[in-house]
């Protein structure tokens, strides 16, 4: 359902400052939302000021600075600090993206960081993904083939193989999912730009036997085209993905077996 | 403690993170969201359109008292700016029937595909009614 407002207990109210160094010589100013289970309270954006002088060149540094050095109740996922893992994913300035990719000095004034949007808050920047990793398995994302395995490995030309990149280089991080608005509204029955592209990955693989199974199982008026070609998705992707492309070819698929 | 499962605790209601009250506006969504806009204008102006059908069918009077209503400022206000959305309507139609052939999804080629539906549909819009006070000679 669109609801344009927040529920009541979601509205961001306050907040504490942290002043940080007086002796700070570069001093960034960091607006962090932050909401805490245990105490009843409405979500706060809490403000922290870093030295950037001395601290690392990413947002996500200034997080774990901010978290060692101002205020260990700070939580958030962090892994492999590398692009990699997909675990900072988060908005930042006001797009999603992964915290420790994203250079402090690209934003101009205040850091806006927040969790990524319309989804539950398990606590400050951590959001519940438990929906979204349901709907990934509900798109099998195994290889399925028709033929007995052979002894060695299921071969691909070159060409065949060329149609997976672009593709498999997606690291479910849920930047796109949750920059979608077609997915904040109709989230629980649109798959959203993520899940989607993992789709297309298994529907694109020559190895896979089962891409009738999968078109029909996206052959649904929400699962695959609630999605309008908004592009926040293609735009906010940290890994420089097309989800909107993957997409799009999903829903040329569709019409072309309709025939 | 907070649970997912509920299964354990207390249950603590999670409240939604923030969303288009924190998300930047980005060029491509604006277009996207113009395009339901339009759309929805479209509807509503289909509905003056047999309006003006049936002022039409039901005679001088009526005709008289319609062509008043249009041709206040409000009315032709709403004229123009059904005129628009019907221009970027059909201009962004065509944007949506590339992306159904698969093709003007790369980043750059939807920014200014889009530049262009919006430009050609207000050239569109004034070239319409140029065309039109041309017609009838004036204000």
């Amino acid at each position: 359902m669109v609801e344009f407002s927040l529920p009541a207990n979601s509205k961001v109210k306050g907040g504490h400052i942290h002043p940080g160094p007086k002796d700070a010589k570069s001093r960034k100013t960091f607006k962090v939302y932050r909401w805490n289970p245990d105490d009843g309270e409405n979500p706060s954006l809490d403000t922290y000021a870093v030295d950037t002088e001395d601290c690392g060149p990413m947002v996500l540094d200034a997080l774990i600075k901010i978290k060692n050095e101002t205020d260990s109740t700070l939580t958030f996922r962090r892994s492999c600090r590398e692009g990699v893992c997909g675990s900072c994913a988060m908005n930042i300035d006001g797009t999603n993206t992964l915290a420790c990719t994203k250079y402090i000095s690209d934003v101009k004034g205040d850091i806006k960081v927040y969790p990524l949007p319309h989804m539950p808050v398990v606590k400050d920047l951590v959001p519940d993904l438990t929906h979204a990793y349901a709907q990934y398995t509900s798109i099998e994302p195994w290889m399925k083939s028709s033929t007995p395995a052979p002894e060695r490995e299921r071969r691909q030309s070159p060409e065949e193989r060329d149609q997976l990149d672009g593709l498999w280089e997606c690291i479910l991080c849920f930047c796109c999912s949750t920059s979608c608005p077609s997915y904040w509204w109709n989230g629980d029955k649109y798959l959203g730009p993520a899940v989607l592209l993992q789709a297309y990955r298994w529907i694109a693989d020559s190895r896979d036997d089962a891409t009738g199974e999968r078109l029909d199982n996206l052959e649904d008026p929400f699962r695959l085209f609630r999605c309008h070609t908004i592009m926040n998705c293609t735009k906010t992707c940290p890994k420089g993905l097309n989800p909107a492309q993957a997409i799009g070819e999903i829903k040329k698929l569709m019409l072309e077996r309709q025939g | 403690m907070a649970t997912s499962d509920g299964k354990s605790g207390s249950r603590v209601e999670r409240p939604l993170s923030p969303h288009l009250q924190v998300y930047r506006p980005q060029l491509t969504s604006m277009l996207s969201i113009l395009h339901r806009i339009a759309g929805v204008a479209l509807s509503v102006g289909t509905i003056v359109l047999i309006y003006w059908l049936f002022a039409i069918a039901s005679g001088p009077e009526a005709f008289a008292q319609m062509q008043a209503c249009f041709s206040s400022w409000i009315g032709r206000l709403l004229l123009f700016g059904w005129t628009f959305a019907l221009f970027y309507h059909l201009c962004n139609g065509i944007r949506h029937l590339f992306w159904d052939a698969g093709k003007g999804y790369e980043l750059g080629t939807a920014s200014k595909s889009g530049v262009a539906a919006i430009i050609v549909a207000i050239a569109l819009t004034f070239g319409v009614w140029f065309c039109a006070y041309s017609a009838v000679g004036g204000l």
